[in-house]
């Protein structure tokens, strides 16, 4: 069978991948991503500690856990005339969205999935949070809840388009939306190094999308929570896990988007996965808890005054130097 | 099993489709919409077009989030707590659709379809992509064109405070804007 | 036995939209019956495209043109929805039958 379509980008995405990863990354992705998420929280628990002068112990790493089990006997809260269809399924959405997301993340060569748009399936799974959090803050029919889903909305129509330029930046790089093709292009370079205006705003985004840091707007203070002021029980424990998740898959994408994936000397592909993941992992809860929490309307400006340009330019260096 | 997942996700998109317009709630209306638009995603990744199935998906939840923001800003009773009509002239409506179904039906089963010509590309995507880029250059570069006429336009028309309310007629004074922004202008 | 059988979901979601577009009074419940009406064309596309005619990539930039159709036909319909809000305070196509300000 001849292609009619052959030329140079048609012909590199189009060599024959195998699609499908191994039967035991179905189970060892979502496990490793829990993982990750239950390291940051143990991290921030920490960090607390040493903050307030507390003694720093291993109990002291292990208690937000111990909470766990004390939100699942919980009741949940009810309320009058909340919507408790869309509730759920918001709450659910935003760690699902997470794990779903991951399964495209290639982790020192594996993957659950390596499709042909892996990179897109990562920002669609992204956007679902959009909805998740959104239905959190509608569900319990409170208007501090929906302030915060609609701080959410403002702050994801500032961060997503720089971060799908950043993605872009990526994928034109390697001449292919497939995550596996991405890790195989930066063999000679990291992208990060002549990429590093897409790296930073990915990096950006993965705080926005785990909306915390900086961009813990839409559950501020000044809102008494904001969707998660409403939330009890297992509810609120699926909600916050939901941004540990996110925040640890954004932190694992990055690795293969920009940091060249398993690759490195002497130690095995998993391994310089795991040290880059936990890396950019310390990197991102260092800075979400030294930088300020920004509010919507200055964000939103600096996104597209400053943000979206350079991304834009940013973009244009691969396209210009691969294409 | 790519059949089942197509009649699955079919009759679910047709179930949203129905429940748009039977369903109180404004939120659950918005949200089977988006449902049912994302399972019209589903069917076309399961008909070979995983890239264009997955970016329908990715743009049907952010347009359906901005919806729901103007449908709570717009529409007078968006948590249908109090069940009410906001219909009219349903029985033509209804004569009109269910008229265009019959024909549309009629057409799929009298038109004598062709047989299949060419086969599948290896990679949809690529398709796509060369296709826009080499013979439908000029349909991506009017889309382009019509994008940017739209958010010029859409923006002039939302807008309450356009630069000469702003800086005044010459242009000369200071914008006293209500919120700052974030880059100090 | 699955190319007709999508056409009818086409059919169906372009019929429901219909109804919709043309039963609804509220103009943002008017533009989902439009999203629905489209929704069925890109159904159709791709249909089209699978069964009938997969080595023409034309049948994806119709469905890529819908798509555009469906973003334009939101980001104006609400422009609209807005300056009339504004304009009138009204919401419903009963009450904006004639464009003046």
């Amino acid at each position: 069978m001849t292609d009619p379509m052959t030329g140079p980008v048609a012909g590199r995405a189009a060599q024959p991948v195998a699609e499908a990863g191994a039967w035991w990354a179905v189970p060892a992705a979502p496990a490793l991503l829990l993982g990750l998420a239950v390291l940051t929280v143990a991290a921030g628990a920490v960090l607390d500690a040493r903050d307030a002068g507390r003694a720093v112990t291993p109990r002291t790493a292990l208690r937000p856990l111990l909470d766990v089990a004390h939100a699942l006997v919980r009741q949940p809260r009810r309320l009058p005339a909340s919507d408790r269809l869309l509730w759920r399924l918001g709450v659910v959405t935003v760690p699902v969205s997470a794990v779903l997301a991951v399964l495209v993340v290639p982790f020192g060569g594996h993957a659950v999935a390596d499709p042909s748009v892996g990179l897109v399936w990562f920002n669609a799974m992204e956007v679902l949070t959009w909805a998740g959090l959104w239905l959190a803050g509608w569900g319990p029919n409170a208007a501090l809840s929906l302030v915060g889903g609609y701080r959410f909305l403002a702050q994801g129509l500032a961060y997503e388009l720089p971060l799908m330029f950043a993605l872009i930046s990526a994928a034109t790089g390697a001449g292919s939306l497939r995550t596996g093709a991405i890790v195989a292009a930066q063999q000679d370079l990291w992208f990060a190094v002549w990429m590093p205006v897409a790296f930073a705003v990915h990096l950006l985004g993965v705080l926005a999308f785990s909306f915390t840091g900086p961009f813990a707007y839409p559950t501020g203070r000044d809102l008494a929570g904001g969707v998660l002021g409403e939330v009890g029980g297992a509810d609120r424990l699926l909600l916050r896990a939901g941004r540990r998740l996110w925040l640890a898959a954004g932190a694992a994408m990055a690795v293969p988007l920009f940091l060249g994936g398993g690759a490195g000397p002497g130690l095995p592909a998993w391994a310089w996965s795991l040290v880059k993941t936990l890396l950019v992992l310390a990197v991102l809860v260092a800075a979400e808890r030294r930088l300020p929490v920004l509010r919507a309307d200055r964000w939103v400006e600096f996104a597209w005054v400053v943000l979206l340009p350079l991304s834009v330019v940013q973009a244009l260096v691969p396209a210009l130097v691969v294409l | 099993m790519t059949e089942v997942l197509l009649a699955v996700s079919g009759v679910a998109a047709l179930t949203g489709g129905v429940l748009v317009f039977t369903l109180d709630s404004m939120a659950r209306v918005t949200f089977a919409l988006l449902g049912s638009l994302v399972c019209v995603g589903g069917v076309v990744a399961l008909l070979g077009l995983p890239y264009l199935g997955v970016v329908i998906v990715l743009m049907m939840v952010m347009e359906m989030l901005i919806m729901a923001v103007f449908m709570v800003a717009y529409m007078m009773n968006p948590a249908g707590l109090m069940p009410m009509s906001m219909l009219h002239n349903k029985r033509g409506a209804a004569a009109v659709s269910g008229g265009v179904f019959l024909a549309l039906v009629a057409g799929i089963a009298l038109a004598p379809w062709p047989d299949r010509a060419g086969a599948p590309p290896r990679d949809s995507t690529v398709q796509v992509g060369a296709e826009l880029m080499r013979g439908q250059m000029l349909t991506m570069v009017t889309l382009g064109f019509v994008l940017l006429a739209t958010m010029v336009s859409a923006t002039v028309l939302a807008t309450r405070r356009g630069r000469y309310d702003r800086f005044g007629d010459d242009l000369d004074r200071p914008a006293h804007d209500p919120v700052s922004g974030g880059v100090g202008r | 036995m699955t190319f007709p059988l999508l056409l009818v979901l086409a059919a169906g979601l372009f019929s429901t939209g219909l109804y919709g577009a043309l039963s609804q009074q509220s103009i943002v419940m008017i533009m989902m019956g439009i999203e629905l009406m489209i929704g069925g064309v890109v159904v159709a596309a791709a249909c089209f495209w699978r069964f009938l005619a997969p080595a023409a990539g034309a049948g994806q930039v119709v469905i890529v043109t819908a798509v555009v159709a469906m973003a334009v036909e939101m980001a104006l319909g609400f422009a609209v929805t807005t300056a009339l809000f504004r304009a009138r305070r009204v919401d419903t196509t009963d009450d904006a039958g004639e464009l003046r300000g």
